[in-house]
């Protein structure tokens, strides 16, 4: 059973500088098209500061600045029967290559369904940029599988 | 760029669909780098064979930025304001994700018409791997 305790803990403030490369990395891991997340010249053209942020790489960001593996240990939970279950967002501003984000990540909810087979930990990201505004909320439930017995 | 009639969409319309290639073992390893996400069992085979699977296997998240690339593709990414998925199978090396989406809900945030829009991640066999929902501004 996961501990209940954990709900409400904070795991800190933490910022990176996003770089020019990695969002054109992820923008092509991704196959994206949009020319706003691949050149930084089609981005200003478009009237954008710099290149945008693909939407989903926020989470890649949020994993370079907090490890899942130390969340797991805090959570004592096994990596071997550990799944994302879900992952939402929030967005309230756009994000750019150059931003410096913070992020703020806390334990939201633990709880587990059919009898303690399924346990999920969910966790709350708040993300604001240099300026102080509030890019995105991110959501992510994980759950651990009971395996069955070898 | 093109800007979609978002605010003529009606209850139970599509929205375009976003085809994908084949997930090659290229793919999962360009992801692995870009993202980040260096779990071996999405790129080394004989950590995947140790596990007691057959073969490596894709990144959900890959399949929740293909979602991602689905609305804001559509209906740019400056009208995105909620993505949610629900991871519900595992992609495989060689599947063929397809990601479409259908119109659910017409209503205003704030004075902000918005849609709300039903999407997912099937492969080729129409085993659906990604079900969620995104909000978009119908302006």
């Amino acid at each position: 059973m996961l501990d209940r305790n954990l709900i409400g803990h904070a795991l800190g403030k933490r910022s990176l500088t996003v770089e020019e490369g990695a969002v054109r990395s992820y923008a092509q891991a991704i196959g994206e098209t949009d020319a706003t997340c691949l050149d930084a010249s089609a981005a200003r053209d478009a009237g954008h500061r710099a290149l945008r942020v693909p939407p989903t790489f926020l989470s890649c960001l949020e994993g370079r600045l907090f490890q899942t593996r130390a969340l797991l240990e805090l959570a004592r939970i096994d990596l071997k029967r550990l799944l994302h279950a879900e992952q939402s967002y929030e967005y309230h501003a756009q994000a750019y290559a150059g931003d410096v984000l913070s992020y703020e990540p806390k334990i939201v909810d633990v709880y587990d369904k059919k009898g303690g087979a399924l346990e999920f930990l969910v966790k709350q990201t708040r993300v604001t940029n240099q300026d102080g505004v509030h890019i995105a909320d991110l959501r992510t439930a994980l759950v651990q599988r009971q395996l069955a017995e070898v | 760029m093109t800007t979609p009639a978002l605010k003529d969409l009606q209850v139970g319309d599509s929205i375009p669909a976003l085809q994908l290639p084949a997930i090659s073992r290229t793919t999962l390893a360009l992801y692995a780098g870009a993202s980040g996400d260096h779990n071996p069992i999405h790129i080394d085979i004989d950590f995947a064979r140790n596990a007691g699977l057959d073969d490596v296997f894709a990144h959900g998240m890959l399949s929740a930025a293909y979602v991602g690339r689905l609305v804001t593709n559509w209906a740019g990414q400056e009208r995105l304001r909620r993505l949610h998925v629900r991871f519900t199978g595992i992609t495989q090396v060689h599947d063929v994700p397809l990601c479409t989406g259908r119109v659910t809900e017409r209503f205003a945030h704030e004075g902000e018409p918005r849609l709300r829009v039903e999407v997912q991640c099937a492969n080729q066999n129409g085993d659906v791997k990604i079900l969620g929902e995104a909000v978009v501004a119908a302006l």
